[in-house]
């Protein structure tokens, strides 16, 4: 593990995930700094999003324990971590259909980020524009396209004002130039010093963010580290090209 | 965002709703002092319409809003009744019984919520009608209310029938336009934001903060204390008490009617659809069985039709609202044209309509 130094804002530590007899995830230890970019790859089924969620609070692990900012939130629920500043993406976008774009937004700066009318305003407008969303705030968000829903799952995260934000599959669907601008949105957020999770399958796109690569398999991490060591790692290559038996 | 000329701003009205806020307010205040111009027959028919208003506010508020789709509100209009019939045995003024048993009606709710909350969707929908079902059995279980021979709020009879008459109008009146108001209130606020997100999507509106089950807690329970406050306006009105009356399914198929026609999840469409129900009922509602066909008849077709009921409709259409609980976004150098909104055509006259709520 090739964490840095600084006070580490999100630890968990020992995480299993089982549903029923399927093992999502076995013996996960994880620490990230509050200003760190970290990029999750991984096959299909490697306990990614899985991940994801026992960090949000989204469910419960079977067994280990998260911390954030110091304090045990194992047991807290997503909306209490949201509120903690520890915020989420869907890899499949929740949009609130049937609410306009500026709504969906609004909800989350009032709600997550606790804040009063005007400020709320503020906030979902702020986040609308960073998300070049504006042109579309009153549209019924069940009329948007994808790139949209996409852009919109990440505007409503933003406006709830998180220290930490937990991104699935943001640009997955998406084509190389609209997955561009939406990188250029997060690097906007790097910026600002919110720290990121982020798991994608297009590397490319994400090495444009990630300083630190995890790579997970079977419900296992499998390297951790420097994101050109990460890729070159053998056993990297190994389970997203297969091959023998090692 | 600082410089007012440049950034966007939040609507909350329109010009429109603001001529609608002062038209609400004269209809109420010409409802007031209606009964004085009403034959004794009409001012019954208009105590029945505002307690339909309230019934059909309040599942829309439940169902529209917060997506609690139930079945089983029957279980508080008859609680409603029960209460204030117990109430007023217990030696309280049958007036205040009424009130005082919407209040137990909503204590009442609190525990019910703790367990039905769980439930989602469809199981929470029957689940709802069971609980009715349960509570009728067990209303019959009290020696007052005598089995399904029922009985009377008989302390009513200390005033004579014309002041009972205005009195059950004016606290209809009074109980629809504060529940309505409450509910105005309530869904315009950023509770109210929550209560929508939780209904298109519990899960993401968890992770953006919205405390879910304690905003779908405080919706039931103000939908069961305004449908206790009906129960009990209804109990006034017809003096008798029979448990199958009041937790007959049919008040929730009233319920779910009204607000189909009139337009599910929009606050005036609830109205609306009290107001047709009302009307269809007085028109051919001594037609019997021919009756209740028609009534399904409607209900099949509009689901077919005009599945966002006929305020819904007009909404799409013509983008009008009256009473607004949502926002809008108006950008900047672009006074007369707010941003697309996917529904509205584009307002291409320019009418001066730039004022803030």
């Amino acid at each position: 593990m090739t964490h840095p130094q600084q006070q580490a804002v999100l630890t968990a530590a020992g995480i299993h995930k089982r549903f029923g007899a399927l093992v999502v995830l076995d013996a996960v230890d994880f620490t990230m700094a509050a200003d760190e970019a970290v990029g999750i790859v991984g096959p299909n089924g490697a306990g990614k999003t899985t991940l994801l969620s026992v960090l949000s609070g989204a469910f419960p692990p079977s067994s280990g324990k998260v911390s954030f900012k110091g304090d045990d939130v194992t047991t807290l629920t997503a909306t209490q971590r949201c509120r903690l500043g520890l915020v989420r993406t869907h890899q499949v976008p929740k949009p609130f259909s049937g609410m306009t774009t500026f709504e969906n937004v609004f909800v989350a700066a009032s709600h997550g980020a606790g804040l009063g009318r005007d400020e709320a305003y503020e906030e979902a407008l702020g986040s609308l524009t960073l998300c070049g969303m504006l042109s579309v705030a009153n549209r019924r968000a069940e009329t948007l396209g994808l790139l949209d829903r996409k852009r919109l799952e990440l505007a409503r995260a933003l406006a709830a004002r998180p220290t930490l934000l937990l991104l699935d599959e943001i640009g997955g669907g998406l084509t190389d130039g609209e997955a561009g601008e939406l990188v250029d949105t997060i690097k906007e957020l790097r910026r600002r010093k919110i720290g990121i999770v982020w798991i994608e399958h297009i590397v490319h796109i994400l090495l444009q963010v990630a300083e630190r690569l995890i790579c997970m398999d079977a419900g296992r991490i499998i390297a951790d580290g420097d994101p050109q060591t990460v890729m070159a790692d053998p056993q990297v290559i190994h389970a997203y090209l297969g091959g023998g038996p090692k | 965002m600082s410089a007012a000329s440049t950034s966007p701003v939040i609507e909350r009205g329109t010009a429109t709703s603001r001529i609608a806020a002062v038209a609400v307010a004269v209809i109420i205040a010409l409802l007031a002092i209606a009964p004085q111009f009403l034959s004794a027959g009409a001012v019954d028919r208009m105590t029945a319409l505002f307690i339909y208003v309230i019934l059909a506010a309040m599942w829309n508020a439940l169902a529209g809003f917060g997506g609690l789709v139930s079945v089983g509100q029957q279980v508080f209009f008859g609680l409603g009744a029960y209460f204030a019939i117990r109430l007023a045995d217990a030696g309280l003024k049958p007036f205040a019984s009424l009130f005082v048993s919407a209040i137990v009606v909503g204590v009442v709710s609190v525990p019910l919520s703790l367990f039905m909350l769980r439930l989602r969707n469809g199981e929470f929908a029957i689940g709802m009608w069971v609980i009715a079902a349960l509570t009728h059995l067990l209303v019959n279980l009290d020696r007052l209310v005598q089995g399904e021979t029922g009985t009377s709020l008989i302390s009513l009879n200390v005033y004579d029938a014309g002041t009972r008459r205005m009195t059950i109008y004016w606290l209809a009146l009074a109980s629809m336009t504060a529940l309505l108001a409450m509910l105005f209130g309530l869904l315009r606020g950023s509770t109210g934001a929550a209560i929508r997100a939780i209904r298109d999507n519990e899960d993401a509106a968890a992770s953006v903060g919205v405390r879910v089950t304690g905003t779908k807690r405080l919706l039931f329970v103000l939908a069961a204390f305004g449908i206790g406050i009906a129960g009990a306006l209804w109990l006034a009105t017809s003096i008798t008490f029979q448990p199958k009356t009041y937790f007959n399914v049919q008040w929730t198929a009233y319920m779910i009617f009204m607000v189909l026609v009139g337009g599910i999840g929009t606050f005036e469409g609830a109205i609306l659809g009290a107001l047709v129900f009302f009307l269809i009922e007085t028109w051919f509602g001594g037609t019997g069985v021919w009756y209740l066909i028609g009534l399904g008849a409607t209900a099949v077709l509009f689901s077919l039709f005009l599945p966002r009921g006929l305020w819904g409709t007009v909404e799409e259409r013509f983008g009008l609202r009256l009473l607004p609980v949502g926002y809008r976004v108006r950008l900047p150098g672009n006074p007369t044209a707010p941003a697309d909104d996917g529904t509205a055509p584009s307002p291409r006259q320019s009418t001066q309509h730039q004022e803030k709520a």
